[in-house]
């Protein structure tokens, strides 16, 4: 399936700066795999060492935070967007 | 003359100069100011602090900025009341509870004020020309007025459905509001990458760790109005994790600093039944917090992926503390009691913190001897439509005396009659 995926700025170094990048996968954790292929040294950001999303990233597909779906084995599609966010919010 | 030294990530230590950064390179965590604590207690003390105005940069040496007081933001921001709440306490059979009322925090009338006024000043010295934040409210006209005064440019970015006040609220101080078609985690996503693209200051995200700061001076002015003391209890709203850890970070600090010599303190947590992932965790003995969508009256602190929720959680723990909720009719009715008995018009917010010290005094966690500090972190006259149809209407009637004293008859059942012959 592919996709394209919003990186934020700390991690546009592995993307030489772009972004947004291209990339394949039927799942957040293949495309997470496919990120690492295209540009290494991603995957150790974005996943602690049990293979977990690290505390501080959030991942939006299609705008929806993927916890509320099915965490990393939520379901990509063809032309879907995925973004990387740090997660960092408040203030009301 | 600034007595900060870095910028250090709370999750893996990783070190940074002093910039406009927020989130860690290497782990995404987060990254907070760090200070040099043995210079700044040499050059304070509390006769030092006593002497300045009543404002929050009183407390200047522990704020991370290079203070002048020509180019500071919010120079009246801050020091706000602190009441001994003897009618209040009654009801709640507490003898020394007390409120903290930034109802009246200039200009705006919330606790944002603080956080804003510090964090403007800090985007000047950077450089910045616009400012710019993700807010519901209280954030939005505080940033707007805020900036006017500074003469910056200004972009908020607010969710659907924000209560009126507040959005003509920070329109009429000259701030460009764009509404999103979605909620305040939508609204931050967004500003998120906002940021990083436009290269504007967005107090509480590319800004966020000298934001965060300006927190701390609510506790300061707590211990600083109890008698440079801290109170046995304190009770504070929780939405996206900022003001509670700050607080527990700020009477550290006093300690840290030789403000305060000694004293133990327990911090609690409240947030709305309706939007209430902190406190789900913090019931459950659990560090991972899972998000909610938001659904309650109080939509100011209606956060339901709190970023700093991990904070307030170790906070909460360490202090020995707890939380709770409040649903939206308790909350309702703790702004009424507020108001009732200490003449304090709280949002829903400050509703929602009274309702769960209740709480907390009837579960004996707080004892009736105990100091015990509420903090009410915003002004009603902002929420009007979230008390209006629970408050009872005027009674109508035509101008003739007859028609009063059958009113007040009415009124009083029979049981009194005017006190002087007419």
């Amino acid at each position: 399936m592919a996709v394209r995926v919003r990186v934020p700025t700390p991690l546009r170094r592995f993307t030489a700066g772009v972004d947004e990048v291209p990339a394949d996968g039927g799942s957040i954790k293949a495309v997470i795999e496919d990120l690492e292929r295209r540009h290494p040294g991603m995957r150790e950001r974005l996943l602690d060492e049990k293979g977990d999303i690290r505390r501080f990233v959030n991942i939006y597909l299609n705008g929806d935070d993927i916890r509320f779906l099915d965490a990393i084995n939520s379901k990509v599609k063809d032309g879907d967007d995925i973004s990387i966010v740090p997660a960092i919010a408040g203030g009301r | 003359m600034s007595y900060i030294t870095n910028l250090k990530c709370r999750e893996c230590g990783q070190e940074y100069p002093i910039s406009p950064l927020h989130v860690c390179e290497t782990c995404f965590g987060p990254l907070e100011v760090t200070y040099d604590y043995a210079r700044i207690r040499a050059a304070i003390s509390r006769s030092i602090i006593e002497k300045r105005p009543h404002n929050l940069w009183r407390y200047r040496e522990l704020l991370p900025v290079d203070f002048n007081e020509n180019e500071v933001v919010g120079p009246n921001s801050g020091f706000t009341p602190l009441l001994h709440c003897k009618r209040l306490g009654a009801e709640l059979g507490l003898k020394h509870l007390y409120i903290k009322d930034d109802t009246v925090n200039h200009p705006t009338l919330s606790y944002k004020d603080r956080v804003v006024s510090v964090s403007i000043t800090k985007a000047r010295e950077f450089g910045f020309t616009t400012v710019s934040c993700a807010s519901t409210g209280n954030l939005a006209t505080a940033v707007a007025a805020h900036a006017a005064r500074a003469g910056l440019q200004c972009y908020i970015f607010m969710p659907e459905g924000v209560e009126a006040g507040k959005v003509v609220g920070s329109t009429i101080y000259g701030a460009k509001v764009i509404t999103i078609r979605g909620n305040y985690d939508d609204v931050n996503r967004l500003c998120s990458e906002i940021a990083d693209k436009y290269g504007w200051a967005f107090v509480n995200i590319n800004l966020r760790p000298f934001y965060t700061e300006g927190a701390k001076t609510f506790g300061f002015e707590v211990a600083e109005q109890l008698g440079w003391r801290l109170p046995d209890h304190i009770v504070v709203p929780t939405a996206g994790g900022t003001i509670l850890p700050k607080i527990a970070k700020a009477f550290k600090e006093l300690k840290e600093v030789g403000l305060i010599k000694s004293g133990e303190f327990k911090i609690h947590s409240a947030q709305a039944a309706g939007s209430a992932p902190v406190i789900h965790a913090l019931h459950k003995h659990t560090d991972l917090i899972t998000p909610v969508k938001p659904d309650t009256i109080a939509k100011s602190i209606a956060i339901g992926n709190p970023a700093d929720g991990f904070y307030v959680l170790k906070a909460v723990r360490d202090s020995g503390g707890w939380g709770d909720v409040a649903t939206d009719p308790e909350i309702i009715d703790a702004i009424k009691l507020l108001a009732r008995t200490e003449g304090i018009f709280a949002e829903p917010a400050g509703g929602t913190t009274l309702a769960v010290a209740l709480k907390l005094v009837k579960q004996g966690r707080i004892k009736p001897d105990e100091t015990v500090v509420v903090a009410i972190t915003g002004n009603g006259y902002k929420t009007l439509e979230a008390v209006a149809s629970a408050i009872e209407q005027p009674s109508i009637i035509d101008a003739r005396l007859k028609d009063f004293d059958a009113l007040f008859d009415r009124l009083t059942n029979g049981k009194r009659t005017a006190d002087s012959a007419a």
